[in-house]
């Protein structure tokens, strides 16, 4: 393939995490890496054969990165495959994507870990980068090849939605992974308090007659974890906080200075519990939904910094896994295209500066898995998006570029357009219109 | 006969039944509480008149000729489903019973597939109890005629709570100013749930009784008193309600044992004797004789309402019918 038309992007609102530039710039990419940034001023005279795109005051700024994704590729392809949802990040302003090992057959082996990332390579809508099973099968019982699944080019290691119930085998994994220097994503749920519940404790789910889990299930785990990684010093990514409880464990692990991030799902940060409303499934994620005191308690959380990341938990299910009665029906909610809106929300209501809300989904995931992406600073991959801050929108899940269309955002009124997605150099994705 | 009744004789229940007869505030049944005051009391007040019609020997109408009624019961139940039955029928609608466990017409089919493929069937009037909550809700979505909930889950069974208060109102001759003790377990319970609603629009203040276990979380929220004491949740009441214990939540779930159970939350005369002095006892059926109740309070015609509750589940039933049919009507469907 040829090396795409340099670009030269200006008259931009840049926004660039890691120098926490907010203001009027432009950037220059050229053979798939960014080459010039202008930061308040213009650039010099431009060559004959540079593409000049007027941004018109839009927001430039690093493509996201979102480290929790899950397609049904291999093994489910009807509900998602790896190029639709590139698609669906593309056209949301996410550049890279790290999909869950919870497949069929199960990232648990290197040459799975190969076989997705030769698929990915054809697919030019976005990154796609893998994370492999921590334990074989999912199991929770014997360890994976974590070393042989790194080399192979996994960027972390998880049980996706499993958590790793024997105390042994997560002290164990914490322990070796660290020889790789390997993070190790966990879902923080203790699964006896947790069984059979489809909602969160409290007066909703008991009005409801919901079988409901409480928020100590999350909060019991962590504790267990932070003890686990106290011990043993290896990194860990606490899987989507979504309790208040949670957070003061996180809080305390790290005040203590150990190797703990945590993310938040855009689900957790935009609904609460009464979003379930008359029983609809579409709301039911898991961890389910919590109380508004929570929800508020994550924006806090991740405006002091002590959440890191904000992922979209992107899990695609078919209307017929969906279109069933609460308890019966798929948990999850796809989200890679609702992503940057949804989370632009915060912005909107000033909740969290710009900079700091794009930081949640670019230079802090880049950090945690190592990707050199996730900033506009010359040699940076160019991975970019483009987006129209103040353009309204009604989200249409039925217009969803995503193969299943289970969005909890199906008709919410949200602000912020993506207007153009540049991976690695090349436009992947244009606003119509 | 054809000579008109005395003028000191009550008019014929026929009479009193299409004066009475009003359009249901909504096309479904759901929930207990989308009836308000005004509405509950007129519900109770045709079913009254069902009562009587029921008690004579002519007990059959032509109120609901030409409509289809279908029981649609994903979980057993004889008790409810006959009730609807019987109600149906003697309101001259067509009852068509399905067992969708035990019939092909689900196999491997969601909820809404089966409710297009009922639906195309054209019933009038779907009565439906499905094991999960919300399944009537979402059944309701997708069908033209009426749903009524007959149990969803641990949601709500607002049939139940429309006899219930009108074996109440019965008993006393009001509703409002009673104080209604629900005891039991309340957390697994529709039952309970819809009561909550139905008695609270209605003006009596109730109290909710079990093992903290049993109990929702802020249940206190619902506007109730919760008591784990049950001796001082019954001091006063004027009705006692009990709920049912599914077996399989006994045994070191949710109570140590049925003889634990019974010792503290079973209903025998010793407990009765705190509740006010003409206290009523409820139970919804089918009772675990021994483990929630005691025989000798359960049979004793003077304090229990047991058997008055199916007798007025028929007559509820067929004002709920009636109501919601006259209401289809007004719609032209």
């Amino acid at each position: 393939m040829n090396a795409p038309q340099p670009l030269a992007l200006i008259n931009a609102r840049l926004v660039d995490p890691e120098s926490g530039y907010d203001g009027p710039g432009g950037v220059i990419v050229s053979e798939g890496v960014i080459s010039d940034v202008a930061k308040g001023r213009e650039f010099g005279k431009l060559g004959k054969d540079v593409r000049v795109i007027d941004c018109g005051g839009a927001m430039l700024a690093p493509g996201l990165i979102d480290l929790r994704v899950k397609t049904g590729e291999p093994g489910a392809e009807t509900k998602e495959t790896l190029a639709s949802a590139a698609r669906a990040a593309a056209a949301g302003g996410v550049t890279s994507f790290v999909v869950q090992p919870d497949t069929d057959p199960a990232v648990d082996d290197p040459s799975v870990v190969d076989f997705i990332l030769r698929r990915s390579r054809d697919i030019d809508a976005a990154r796609i980068l893998c994370a492999g099973a921590a334990t074989k099968g999912l199991k929770g019982e014997q360890m994976a090849e974590i070393g042989l699944m790194r080399e192979a080019g996994c960027v972390y290691v998880t049980d996706a939605d499993r958590p790793i119930v024997d105390s042994k085998v997560m002290q164990r994994i914490l322990t070796y992974a660290r020889g790789f220097d390997t993070l190790l994503a966990h879902r923080p749920l203790d699964p006896w308090l947790a069984k059979g519940g489809a909602a969160t404790g409290g007066e909703f789910a008991g009005r409801m007659g919901l079988p409901s889990i409480s928020p100590m299930a999350e909060r019991i785990m962590l504790e267990r974890d932070v003890a686990l990684l106290e011990a043993t010093g290896g990194r860990l990514l606490v899987d989507q906080v979504t309790s208040a409880q949670a957070l003061e464990t996180l809080a305390r692990a790290k005040a203590k200075g150990l190797r703990i991030h945590a993310s938040a799902s855009i689900n957790h940060l935009s609904f609460n519990e009464l979003d379930i409303g008359d029983y609809r499934s579409f709301a039911k994620v898991t961890p389910p939904l919590r109380g508004e005191d929570d929800r508020q308690a994550l924006i806090e959380a991740l405006a002091s910094g002590l959440i890191d990341i904000v992922v979209s938990a992107h899990a695609p299910a078919p209307a017929e896994d969906k279109r069933l009665p609460y308890d019966e029906a798929a948990p999850g909610a796809v989200g890679l295209e609702t992503l940057l809106p949804a989370l632009l929300s915060l912005y909107h209501e000033e909740r969290l500066p710009l900079v700091d809300l794009i930081r949640a989904v670019t230079l802090a995931p880049a950090g945690l898995i190592g990707l050199q992406s996730g900033r506009i600073a010359p040699g940076a991959p160019a991975d970019l998006v483009l987006c129209d801050l103040d353009a309204p929108l009604i989200i249409d899940a039925a217009r969803l570029l995503s193969k299943s269309k289970n969005s909890p955002f199906d008709g919410r009124r949200l602000q912020g357009q993506v207007l153009m997605t540049i991976v690695d150099g090349r436009v992947a994705h244009r606003a119509e219109g | 006969m054809t000579a008109k009744p005395p003028p000191h004789e009550p008019a014929a229940p026929i009479e009193t039944i299409r004066a009475r007869i009003f359009s249901f505030p909504r096309r479904h049944f759901l929930s207990a509480g989308d009836l308000n005051a005004l509405q509950a009391t007129e519900l109770l007040d045709l079913a009254d008149a069902f009562v009587a019609l029921n008690r004579q020997t002519t007990k059959s109408l032509d109120i609901l000729k030409g409509r289809t009624l279908m029981n649609l019961f994903f979980e057993n139940s004889t008790r409810t489903q006959s009730s609807f039955e019987i109600a149906g029928k003697r309101l001259g609608a067509d009852v068509v019973n399905m067992s969708p466990r035990t019939s092909s017409i689900t196999k491997g089919e969601t909820l809404i597939d089966t409710a297009v493929t009922l639906n195309a069937m054209r019933p009038d009037l779907l009565v439906v109890r499905h094991a999960s909550s919300g399944a009537a809700s979402l059944l309701s979505q997708k069908v033209s005629g009426s749903v009524i909930n007959a149990g969803d889950g641990q949601h709500e069974h607002p049939t139940q709570a429309v006899l219930d208060a009108l074996s109440i109102r019965r008993a006393f001759g009001r509703v409002s100013g009673l104080t209604v003790a629900i005891c039991g377990d309340v957390l697994h319970s529709r039952v309970a749930r819809s009561n909550v609603a139905l008695l609270h629009t209605l003006g009596a203040s109730v109290r909710l009784v079990g093992p903290p276990t049993l109990m929702p979380a802020q249940a206190e929220r619902w506007g109730v008193t919760v008591h784990h004491d049950m001796k001082a949740g019954l001091a006063g009441a004027d009705v006692v309600m009990m709920l049912r214990l599914q077996l399989e939540r006994m045994q070191g779930a949710f109570v140590p044992s049925t003889r634990e159970y019974f010792r503290f939350y079973g209903l025998d005369r010793e407990k009765l004797a705190r509740a006010a002095p003409k206290a009523k006892v409820m139970h919804p059926g089918p009772m675990n004789r021994g483990v929630e109740i005691d025989s000798d309070v359960a049979d004793d015609p003077e304090i229990s309402l047991i058997q008055d509750q199916v007798e007025m589940g028929v007559a509820a039933r067929m004002a709920v019918l009636a109501s919601l049919a006259h209401r289809l009507e007004e719609h032209g469907q």
